[in-house]
């Protein structure tokens, strides 16, 4: 493949907090972690999968005037902005590990459809959906 | 308005207790207590935050957990009714019909008789898409239909 999404960034609330969170409990890796001033862009990824980052950005300025700074941290802290997916091999016991470090599980695993889903929150409130990958031959195959 | 983002967060806590066990009673002294606000307070900013109040919210959670009920699974409408946290089938039946405008076993019926293609979105979603918007109060809907009912029997009058 020659082209892919390589960054796809998250709103987080403080972007230290989101750091100890997704590096410490998630696994993650940092990226990238550079300052400008008071911006900051840091990435980090899945050490499984170098080809992605996500970006764990603060509302504020430069980028953003006070109302909308103040508006877009609300959407977050509510909860309200589009769902995330991680993709696991086991959901159960992801959903043991990560309970252990204290993640904030929103749904504990439950099967459908043939496969496990759980839920969880980031500090901020942004919600990940944690599914159970299918076997390669059920899901990919079949497309 | 505004909201610290850190107080959101909290009442989002809350809403997500409610989101994860809809059939549990949710009193508001428990919701604040999850928010670790004072009740008077939590009940106002979750209005102010969420645009429902937090028993109305539960209400959608509970009538569209429901719905799912009836469409994916066998169980009956008693069945359905104590998961989904009513004590009573009437007050099921009745709530049910304010907000859906049709009867347990007609959206049973009618849901079953028409073919889906579900499986591509994820469940959660297709569920929140189905949940009802309640941006009245229930007795509010059903007085609204009161009057609707009564106005062509005045103008027979007339």
């Amino acid at each position: 493949m020659t082209q892919g999404i390589n960054v796809v960034g998250l709103y987080v609330r403080d972007q230290d907090e989101a750091l100890a969170f997704y590096v410490e409990k998630l696994g993650f890796r940092v990226h990238t972690d550079v300052r400008n001033g008071n911006y900051r862009w840091l990435t980090v990824q899945h050490p499984e999968q170098p080809s992605f980052q996500l970006g764990l950005f603060k509302p504020g300025p430069p980028i953003h005037d006070a109302a909308t700074t103040q508006t877009l941290s609300e959407v977050v802290a509510k909860g309200a902005m589009p769902p995330l997916v991680l993709v696991v091999d086991d959901c159960r016991a992801a959903y043991e590990r990560l309970s252990a470090y204290g993640v904030e599980f929103i749904q504990e695993p439950v099967d459908r459809y043939g496969a496990v889903d759980a839920g969880f929150r980031d500090p901020s409130g942004n919600g990940w959906k944690m599914i159970e990958a299918k076997p390669k031959s059920e899901s990919q195959e079949s497309k | 308005m505004t909201q610290s983002p850190e107080l959101l967060r909290r009442l989002l806590r809350a809403k997500d207790r409610m989101d994860g066990a809809s059939h549990e009673e949710w009193p508001v002294h428990r919701l604040a207590q999850v928010s670790a606000v004072s009740e008077a307070h939590f009940a106002r900013s979750f209005k102010d935050a969420f645009g429902v109040p937090p028993h109305r919210y539960l209400l959608t959670r509970r009538i569209e957990r429901a719905i799912a009920l009836l469409c994916d699974s066998d169980l009956s409408i008693t069945e359905v009714a104590f998961q989904t946290g009513w004590k009573s089938l009437g007050t099921f039946g009745r709530i049910f019909h304010d907000i859906t405008g049709e009867t347990p076993g007609n959206l049973r019926a009618r849901e079953r008789s028409v073919l889906h293609g579900r499986e591509p979105v994820p469940e959660c979603v297709v569920r929140a898409a189905h949940r009802p918007d309640l941006k009245i109060a229930v007795s509010e809907k059903r007085r609204e239909k009161r009057v609707e009912r009564i106005e062509p029997q005045s103008t027979e009058a007339i």
